[in-house]
């Protein structure tokens, strides 16, 4: 049908019902494997053209942290990920006001710009959630 | 003895379980996610200080660079290793216990 029908029909076929996903970030990156994973998650939702929110406390913030240099570790420096995120239409990026803070961090200190809420503004915010995914 | 601690203490209290086996003279190496505790302006700066009134406090620097996390932030004392560093601290120290 959709060979039939063409253009925008077609991607109003194909669409269906946008869903509302959060993922969760809540690992420091390196230490497991939480961290990169999650991030291809992300990356692949971004295929599907669903409206996808991240959100980062608890460790998670420390993914966002500049200066990463993981070449003695041996391990890829996924960081710059986060900045193309922008590239794939994903822009709802939300840090945790009371991670930061208890760290020493600003959002300064980050590797892109994101949105400072606090707790219970995020907390709203997973509520609104269809889908929330937890790494 | 060595203990190694590799995992953020905003995440376990493995470095808490660490600190109260860790007998005066002996050493404590953060390594992994464990080298956020030796960061200074963490909830956890003042534990890791008054343990080092005894024991001595090391931290893997490949790791820290890893995580974008610079020497000059470490809490004064802590003495930055390389992987080098850390194969000499387990032959100086002996035993070692990974609080895993």
């Amino acid at each position: 049908m959709s060979e039939v029908t063409g253009g925008v029909e077609v991607e109003e076929e194909i669409g269906g019902t946008v869903k509302k996903f959060m993922f969760v970030n809540r690992k420091a990156p390196y230490g497991t494997i939480y961290a990169l994973e999650g991030l291809e998650v992300v990356l692949i939702s971004a295929a599907f053209d669903q409206d996808v929110s991240l959100v980062f406390l608890d460790d998670g913030v420390y993914q966002l942290k500049k200066g990463q240099h993981t070449k003695a570790v041996d391990m890829k420096n996924f960081s710059p990920t986060y900045r193309a995120l922008e590239g794939y239409d994903i822009d709802k990026l939300y840090v945790e006001k009371e991670s930061l803070e208890e760290r020493g961090l600003t959002a300064d200190d980050l590797v892109v710009d994101v949105e400072v809420l606090t707790a219970e503004e995020i907390a709203k915010l997973m509520a609104e959630q269809d889908v929330v995914l937890s790494f | 003895m060595l203990h190694t601690v590799n995992k953020s203490p905003f995440q376990t209290r493995n470095l808490e379980s660490c600190l109260r086996h860790a007998l005066p003279g002996s050493a404590v190496l953060l390594i992994e996610d464990g080298v956020y505790a030796a960061l200074q302006d963490t909830p956890f700066a003042d534990m890791v200080r008054k343990a080092m009134e005894q024991v001595r406090f090391y931290v893997l620097g490949p790791d820290l660079e890893a995580r974008g996390m610079e020497p000059s932030k470490v809490i004064d004392g802590i003495e930055v290793v390389d992987y080098g560093g850390f194969v000499d601290l387990t032959v100086e120290y002996g035993t070692v216990q990974s609080w895993l």
